[in-house]
């Protein structure tokens, strides 16, 4: 018997939202991920359903090792996520959130590219409505930016897709290589959603703009989707082991001098994807158990963290380093929380991060790539320094902001709560992840040598940020915007645009007024077909437009059971 | 009004003590070297103090080059709202 796939609960469950309120908003936003997690708990491997449709084969249902692991995962992080947002009076957010998760559980289970396709968009427009949701001018523009970053992506996928169809007349998502161009827009729509180096700024402009809440949703699944895809698709692939190597290491340096925490974490974020993808492009079997076991245990320790750093937003209203400071006064449960997160990410023993970041470390010296592991160790040093010093140092302690609120509600707490409970079990019970892995496993993370290897370093690392802060040459904490890749379309660009436009005013008057006089035929045609009275423009209500949708998905919904 | 609870790193003496326990720590994983021989992978590892120092020299010179750096990226907080 085939099982449901995960995303057909999600899908149906989210108009549910938009009418549920108290007790059963909350019920059907926690039963949800419980009751389509339990049924995937007793979905048969190796489970593969196909249909055809206008004369494709699509499979858009496939369970094995690899996506059972990431769908287990995608549940978790969707209970945690929802269980933090609990309180959230906002149905938007609940709704795009339920959307979004169902998106990304699709994108996993897909069997084929077309329908990897049509899950990857769609979680791409569920998910800028997280964005959008904290409706302040600068949300705003980073959702469009977003947004537009995310559908590119979609359509090289998309590009990629349909050109390898008409080379080999498949569209099976298994091994795709970098053969040709179909496999290098396919490469380049995965490293964008996996915020490949200058690929990069979508995820730090628009993550730390998110509500408090929204964000953890956000870190869970979009990059992760996208390690799923390259581990699918191109395991192996050289090019990744240095991208991900590059990955590893720019971040920090931002996230030094960063002041926005939220925005901190952005930037560790790439820095931990950088470990997955670097294992990705080593491709032996430790090195992709590595790649896959990191992403498991980041999508929970970067949520913890950005839980954290969500709790202390709500409360404060403020999220700046500069600002902030002394709330482990007040907030010491948060507080702790937050540490138990810094410790996983930081890989100390006997937290999870130390039992699945080593492998990708192992597997980099077992192939041979000395400069890389070394860059891989400094890394590992850079991120204890700036998340996990930086971010518990400045938001709890550091100098006494005097703000002084009260922890977080109980439902922000105990998601915070579970998200480390679950840290600590898997960096003291490794075992039970390392089962779920593609690969069996042979590596032992609890060695004598690699114990005090990994203490020597980060306690070292910890003396160096001591000496830096007493001898004060540690830079402060100030307000401050540090120039990024993004500088090319959100300064240059814009500014290009705008002397063109000058130029283009201090044309002789001949050639100004005929380039007028087109430009006045041009509206006139637009606004005969796109203006108040024109065909293309009647306006529709939103409710016919949501009614619509619903439609469609019903549609689809009926046709996926035929 | 009411004088606020004196917290745990309000007192300096506790702050020195924390730091004391670093140090301490610190001291202890470095003689480790002495003792204990590494089943390196690499030959690097097997030198004396490897990981300690390598963790130190890595985090100054992060700091100090991102330092440097703030120098060139940093701009005014709505640069791009211009």
């Amino acid at each position: 018997m085939s099982s449901l796939p995960p995303f057909v609960l999600f899908f149906a469950a989210a108009p549910l939202l938009a009418f549920a309120r108290g007790w059963t908003q909350k019920g059907v936003l926690l039963l949800v991920p419980v009751a389509s997690g339990l049924a995937l708990l007793g979905a048969p491997e190796d489970q593969v359903v196909t249909l055809s449709l206008l004369g494709y084969e699509l499979t858009p249902y496939r369970v094995d090792r690899l996506s059972l692991l990431f769908g287990y995962l995608f549940h978790l992080a969707a209970f945690i996520g929802m269980l933090f947002a609990l309180h959230v009076a906002d149905r938007v957010q609940h709704i795009a959130a339920m959307l979004y998760a169902g998106s990304a559980l699709g994108a996993v289970f897909a069997g084929d590219l077309m329908t990897l396709f049509v899950f990857w968009e769609l979680a791409a427009v569920t998910s800028v409505f997280l964005v959008w949701a904290r409706r302040t001018p600068q949300a705003f523009g980073a959702g469009w930016r977003y947004l537009v970053i995310q559908i590119v992506s979609g359509l090289l996928l998309l590009a990629g897709v349909l050109l390898r169809y008409h080379e080999t007349g498949s569209l099976a998502f298994d091994y795709l290589g970098l053969q040709g161009p179909s496999g290098w827009l396919m490469f380049t729509a995965f490293g964008i959603k996996c915020a490949f180096p200058v690929l990069h700024n979508w995820l730090t402009d628009a993550y730390p703009e998110a509500t408090p809440t929204g964000t953890v949703f956000l870190s869970a699944f979009t990059t992760k989707m996208a390690v799923y895809a390259l581990a699918r698709g191109f395991p192996g692939t050289e090019a990744l082991v240095y991208i991900g190597a590059l990955m590893t290491c720019f971040p920090i340096f931002y996230a030094v001098i960063e002041n926005d925490l939220r925005r901190v974490l952005a930037y560790s974020m790439i820095n931990q994807l950088g470990f997955m993808v670097c294992g990705i492009g080593i491709g032996t079997a430790l090195a992709i158990n590595g790649a896959v076991s990191h992403a498991f245990n980041d999508v929970i320790f970067k949520g913890l963290l950005f839980m954290s750093m969500g709790a202390v937003l709500h409360m404060t209203g403020r999220i700046k380093g500069s600002e902030l400071g002394g709330l482990y006064k007040t907030m010491p449960i948060t507080a702790t929380l937050c540490v138990v997160g810094a410790c996983s990410i930081s890989a100390f023993p006997l937290f999870s991060g130390f039992v699945s970041k080593s492998m990708v470390m192992a597997a980099a010296l077992e192939q041979g790539y000395d400069w890389v592991w070394l860059a891989l160790l400094f890394a590992s040093a850079g991120v204890f320094h700036h998340a996990g010093i930086k971010i518990p140092f400045f938001a709890f302690f550091a100098h006494d902001s005097g703000i002084r609120v009260r922890e977080p509600p109980l439902n922000m707490l105990l998601a915070m709560a579970l998200a480390a409970v679950l840290s600590v079990f898997i960096g003291c019970y490794p075992w039970l992840l390392y089962g779920l892995l593609p690969f069996p496993v042979e590596y032992a993370p609890y060695t004598t040598t690699h114990v005090i290897a990994q203490l020597q370093l980060l306690f070292f690392s910890a003396l160096a940020f001591t000496w830096l802060k007493l001898s004060g040459l540690y830079p402060p904490e100030l307000p401050s915007v540090n120039l990024d890749a993004e500088w090319l379309y959100r300064r240059l660009v814009p500014q290009l645009m705008h002397s063109a436009t000058r130029v283009a005013g201090s044309w002789p008057g001949q050639l100004r007024l005929s380039a007028q006089r087109r430009l006045g035929q041009l509206m006139a045609t637009l606004s005969h077909f796109h203006g108040p009275q024109g065909i293309l423009a009647r306006t529709w209500a939103t409710g016919s437009m949501v009614l619509w949708v619903v439609i469609l998905l019903g549609i689809y919904l009926v046709a996926y059971y035929y | 009004m009411q004088a606020e609870r004196q917290h745990i790193f309000d007192k300096p003496a506790n702050v020195k003590r924390l730091l004391w326990v670093l140090y301490l720590l610190c001291v202890l994983l470095l003689a480790v070297d002495f003792f204990y021989h590494r089943h390196a992978a690499h030959p690097w590892e097997a030198l004396w103090g490897f990981y300690a120092l390598y963790g130190f020299v890595a985090c100054v010179s992060l700091v100090l080059i991102a330092k440097r750096l703030r120098r060139l990226l940093k701009r005014p907080e709505r640069y791009y709202d211009e």
